[in-house]
């Protein structure tokens, strides 16, 4: 049951990935994306982190996904849709790609660790708060670093996005 | 339970789908969408090691890689912006302005 939901989600997110590449027009590799984030934070929910799928869900979906349709919408994607997809002289990329992905998939399967199924983690439903309080308390210093990046990303994006004077 | 091998391999094939979308395309958007996706393969193995060996700090870094993530898009789309303003273009090709 659980492995088969496993395998549907998965599915659908890798689909929806090759959509995203292969795709024209990028408002439907937009929508595709969308649709991948939906399946890993399904994903997430089975992996144990519901608290980072609702995060998943907020963040991408809601906010990082509604950006990219905005910039879409303001850019003129028309001449973008009438291009090839593939230039030629990419082969070497596409080689390179292979064998990195190769080579993951067999040192991950050789590897005899990672075969055996995790040990059953018996927690208590207070989860969460043991996140946040890890959180706030061993990692209360980056938490804050991460606050001021995501201010000056937000100066800076202003920024650079205003019409210039004069 | 779901084996740790099945969600390093959905990291792995999803980490090669959003690398081939940053070197195939030439479209700046689709290739902005791709770096999204290759954060996000990364996020599923964090969390898979972090179920794994029961240790929060899977997840915490999880949560970083996000905020950093949003960080990034709104600098990108920022940029982007200014881009298409200034020289109206989506090509990756035609920015090669700071080539010497």
């Amino acid at each position: 049951m659980h492995q088969g939901f496993f395998l549907l989600f998965a599915t659908v997110s890798v689909v929806t990935a090759l959509t995203l590449v292969l795709a024209r027009n990028p408002v439907h590799s937009a929508l595709a994306l969308m649709a991948c984030f939906l399946q890993i934070s399904a994903i997430f929910v089975m992996l144990g982190a519901p608290l980072l799928a609702v995060i998943q869900i907020f963040v991408y979906v809601g906010a990082i996904m509604v950006l990219f349709l905005f910039v879409i919408m303001m850019v003129d994607v028309r001449e973008a849709v009438l291009q090839r997809f593939m230039p030629g002289g990419n082969l070497p990329a596409l080689a390179l790609l292979l064998l990195l992905g190769t080579e993951m998939v067999v040192l991950v399967l050789w590897s005899d660790r990672f075969i055996e199924s995790p040990p059953v983690a018996e927690r208590g439903g207070d989860a969460i708060r043991d996140l946040s309080k890890t959180l706030f308390s061993d990692y209360l210093l980056p938490f804050e670093i991460a606050s001021v990046i995501l201010l000056a990303a937000l100066v800076g994006a202003i920024v650079l996005a205003r019409k210039e004077p004069g | 339970m779901v084996p740790l091998w099945w969600s390093i391999l959905l990291g792995v094939a999803l980490f090669v789908i959003g690398a081939g979308g940053v070197l195939l395309r030439r479209n700046i958007l689709i290739v902005l969408m791709s770096l999204e996706l290759l954060l996000n393969s990364v996020n599923i193995n964090f969390i898979a090691f972090g179920q794994y060996y029961d240790d929060f700090r899977g997840q915490i870094f999880a949560i970083f890689v996000i905020a950093i993530t949003a960080a990034e898009v709104a600098v990108a789309l920022g940029i982007l912006v200014a881009l298409v303003r200034n020289k109206s273009t989506l090509k990756v090709d035609d920015v090669t302005i700071m080539k010497g």
